[in-house]
């Protein structure tokens, strides 16, 4: 436990301290990572903690990501403390739509009920002119908070407010899943039918989580949608769930730590890959099932399996060894 | 007239879907593996039948080295990755299978490119039958209706009357207790999933010739896949004509009265029948 604390709080000063040292395109590079991580750890409320395998997730990032598009004056800065609240509240709304749907079915049923409903979400942005079709739209300038001496135009500011509402997520998780209802998902995890028993009202809990990890996926959509500059219908397609979902298992879901640990080797890993070929898909591909059947617990995983390894009192009465 | 054609469409569309979602209704009822690259096979098949057409100039010699070529690669697969994962959580099935899917794109996208092609129709079926003085409809189109009508009818029949069927109904309801009482689980997984394997590529070579062949297309069809067999009720052969058939009316009919919101008339239907039936038409709750 506080072994966990204390890697925690090395990272944060590490990633505060990064900024020091590095170069633009690094910056960038950590920034979206970090954007990244808060979308991981909002799909591990519900993959990792609640037992439900969502595959649509990117629905909700990119609802929030499309709301800032939408919102923001075309010829100014948007004011991030009207946008992000209405961006937020659009991914909350959806979730709650679509989470009342899909909570009602379990397993396999779910996993394809979210990716079709997030396909639903991916051709209405796609098909109609709502948004720029599939060609997406622009958002011309960063939304700014109008702080003093807070620039969010300016990457290395930017980044500090990424890695603060990073922190912000991971403590507001951390705390959610120490509280009885985090323990109650926990136990919806376990066995939804004790729980049910138990008196609990399983599905309304499981709509609160879809809605939380939606909302939270929604931050991360309104960060992306603000550092790149751009939207578009790919940033909702069902390749994003997936990819998220990936950055999740290699982390090793169930953990909060594993989730950001997960997000930053798989983006790493991609641009390593990316660096080495044009077709560096087909190497993340194989990476992937190379993960999936070498290391299912993740990385998370293979600590917890080494710890296990290290000498241990030996039980009394094993004198075989 | 208009509307007789579109509804000979919606029909061709929808058996057309039910051979693809068969394979994955199958896969998952019998095996209990979700597999996100069934929609991958029905693209290898669509480029199998370019390249074999292009090379061997016909269709009908295509076909069956196409679906000899499927077979086999859905046999290698099961071998080397799928038959890890019976005992595992959906979602290591869901991630390895995604992982395929971007092996599978990225070599067709090295072998083949990334242009979108088109497989001639066979000069045989290439004709019109007329409906008034200025309709027509495509024989060919009436040809892939005809042949997804006969394997529904083929699979129906193995399934129920043969004493193979009789085995892959043992293995699906209680895979232990089938294999003390001597059946060889292994094999009828691999036969299983490699006829899923071969299904889902021959839909993708009959239909090559009538919806052209581009990257991205097995995506598409393994998504409204999964939308047949969420309506249906998975592991349903039945549910899944049933819910293809209402798909193909809905899509269609849905492009001619809304075209902006076609894609997502299907996902409505599916949320309405969710509401309802949260585990499908047919399916066991």
């Amino acid at each position: 436990m506080r072994a966990r604390v204390v890697f925690v709080l090395i990272a944060v000063v590490l990633l505060a301290a990064f900024p020091m040292v590095a170069e633009k395109f690094y910056l960038q590079l950590v920034t979206k990572i970090m954007i990244l991580s808060i979308f991981a750890l909002s799909l591990d409320v519900l993959v990792g903690y609640t037992g439900l395998v969502s595959l649509g997730h990117a629905a909700y990032f990119g609802v929030a990501a499309y709301s800032l598009a939408l919102l923001a004056p075309s010829d100014n800065a948007a004011n991030v403390w009207v946008t992000l609240p209405l961006a937020l509240a659009a991914s909350a709304a959806a979730a709650l739509v679509i989470g009342a749907l899909v909570v009602r079915t379990a397993g396999v049923y779910f996993i394809m009920v979210t990716l079709a409903f997030a396909q639903m979400v991916y051709y209405f942005f796609h098909d109609t002119r709502v948004a720029g079709g599939s060609d997406g739209i622009y958002v011309n300038e960063r939304p700014q908070t109008f702080i003093p001496g807070l620039d969010l135009a300016n990457d290395a500011h930017f980044y500090y407010a990424v890695l603060m509402l990073l922190v912000l997520v991971f403590a507001l998780l951390a705390a959610m899943l120490r509280s009885p209802f985090g323990r109650a998902l926990q136990g919806i995890k376990a066995n939804e039918r004790r729980m049910r028993a138990l008196g609990y009202a399983t599905l309304r809990y499981k709509l609160a989580a879809f809605v939380i990890a939606g909302t939270l996926a929604g931050l991360a959509g309104y960060l992306t949608a603000a550092k790149e500059g751009y939207v578009n219908p790919e940033m909702l397609a069902w390749h994003q769930s997936g990819t998220v979902l990936m950055m999740l298992i290699l982390g090793g879901m169930g953990t909060l730590i594993g989730a950001v640990l997960g997000t930053f080797t798989y983006v790493l890993v991609q641009e390593w890959f990316s660096g080495i070929t044009r077709h560096w898909q087909l190497l993340m591909g194989a990476f992937i099932i190379a993960v999936v059947l070498v290391l299912p617990q993740g990385l998370a995983g293979l600590a917890r399996a080494r710890a296990r390894r290290s000498p241990a009192p030996r039980p009394p009465g094993d004198a075989n060894e | 007239m208009e509307w007789l054609i579109q509804v000979l469409n919606s029909v061709q569309y929808g058996l057309l879907l039910f051979l693809v979602a068969s394979g994955l209704t199958l896969i998952f009822g019998i095996m209990g593996v979700i597999n996100l690259a069934h929609g991958s096979f029905y693209m290898i098949g669509a480029y199998l039948a370019f390249a074999l057409v292009e090379r061997i100039g016909n269709l009908w010699v295509a076909l069956p080295v196409g679906i000899a070529l499927a077979a086999a690669l859905g046999l290698m697969i099961e071998w080397l990755l799928i038959s890890r994962l019976y005992r595992r959580d959906h979602l290591h099935q869901v991630l390895l299978t995604f992982g395929l899917i971007l092996v599978f794109e990225e070599l067709r996208s090295i072998l083949l490119g990334d242009d979108v092609h088109s497989v001639p129709v066979p000069a045989l079926l290439s004709a019109s039958l007329p409906l008034t003085d200025t309709l027509s409809y495509p024989v060919y189109r009436l040809f892939i209706s005809a042949v997804c009508l006969a394997l529904a009818a083929a699979m129906y029949a193995t399934i129920q009357k043969t004493r193979l069927g009789a085995r892959i109904r043992a293995a699906a309801s209680n895979p232990e207790m089938a294999q003390s009482l001597g059946l060889d689980i292994r094999w009828i997984h691999a036969l299983v999933f490699a006829s899923g394997v071969a299904l889902a590529a021959f839909a993708g070579m009959i239909a090559a010739p009538v919806s052209s062949v581009f990257p991205g297309m097995g995506n598409q069809v393994l998504i409204v896949c999964f939308v047949v067999v969420v309506i249906g009720g998975i592991g349903s052969l039945k549910g899944a004509l049933v819910a293809a058939l209402l798909i193909g009316f809905c899509d269609t009919f849905g492009k001619v009265l809304f075209p902006e919101f076609a894609g997502v008339a299907v996902y409505l239907l599916m949320a309405a029948v969710l509401l309802f039936r949260p585990a499908g038409l047919f399916g066991r709750a």
